[in-house]
């Protein structure tokens, strides 16, 4: 487990992040019209879609394991 | 996507004019932003402007200006420029493009957002392959042409979210016994 997090430091994982701001950003946006409540909406559903891609990363990693 | 603070507390409604919301909406297609600007929600269109077209140019740049582009032959169906047309102007070369390719003549700006040339189908031997200008790209880029497909889709999904809240105002969900309808003069009201 710890390799393979290890790895993804090095591999285009990173490139998720600028899309996650963007995407949580917009959707905030479309809820509130305030910056405050809009940062607040952004951060949320940026926490939101993390836990929801580990989530899927620990299924397809035990998953993987069972194969 | 849970969400429990989406209701506006009574002291936090503000107004908002929402001008034309049918050419804010046009002009929020036409570049991501614009209409927000058009309706005087300068904070905002700025946030769209640069979230989106920030993901567009991020993600052109990943493909070296060639994952934008329209082309509909047997062998590609570009179907991803649907998406990518939703960011409005910024993805318009590409249609110039692949009119001029077409036509049979020279792309412009060194084939930027100009479709692939010869291009044969999966099936085809790797002798016709080495003529195939998109297996070309996707050599030379490897995963940077999907991603840079992603972001350039994504933004174009992204602005269509920044057009329906030009043209309607912040979806907030009110409780049905509180929500009545719009006042004529195009203002809502929202948190």
């Amino acid at each position: 487990m710890f390799e393979l997090l290890a790895a993804a430091v090095h591999n285009r994982l990173w490139y998720a992040i600028p899309l996650i701001v963007a995407v949580s950003l917009v959707y905030g946006a479309t809820r509130h019209e305030l910056m405050g409540p809009i940062l607040n909406n952004a951060l949320r559903a940026a926490v939101w879609i993390v836990s929801f891609m580990s989530i899927i990363f620990g299924i397809l990693y035990v998953i993987s394991w069972a194969i | 996507m849970p969400d429990e603070n989406n209701s506006p507390a009574a002291d936090d409604v503000i107004e908002i004019d929402l001008r034309n919301p049918v050419v804010a909406g046009v002009w929020a297609w036409l570049w991501p932003g614009a209409g927000h600007i058009y309706q005087r929600r300068y904070a905002k269109g700025i946030l769209f402007m640069a979230c989106i077209l920030g993901t567009w140019v991020f993600g052109l740049g990943l493909g070296s200006g060639h994952v934008v582009y329209a082309s509909w032959t047997a062998n590609d169906h570009r179907w991803h420029y649907l998406c990518q047309l939703g960011v409005g102007a910024p993805a318009f070369p590409a249609i110039v493009q692949s009119r001029r390719v077409r036509d049979n003549k020279e792309p412009l700006l060194n084939g930027f957002m100009a479709p692939p040339r010869n291009v044969v189908s999966d099936s085809a031997s790797s002798w016709e392959l080495q003529d195939d200008e998109l297996a070309q790209w996707h050599l030379r880029y490897h995963t940077f042409f999907e991603l840079g497909t992603l972001y350039t889709m994504i933004a174009g999904l992204l602005n269509i979210l920044a057009i329906y809240d030009a043209c309607s105002g912040p979806m907030i969900l009110v409780p049905e016994d509180q929500s009545e309808k719009p006042p004529p003069d195009g203002k809502k009201k929202s948190g």
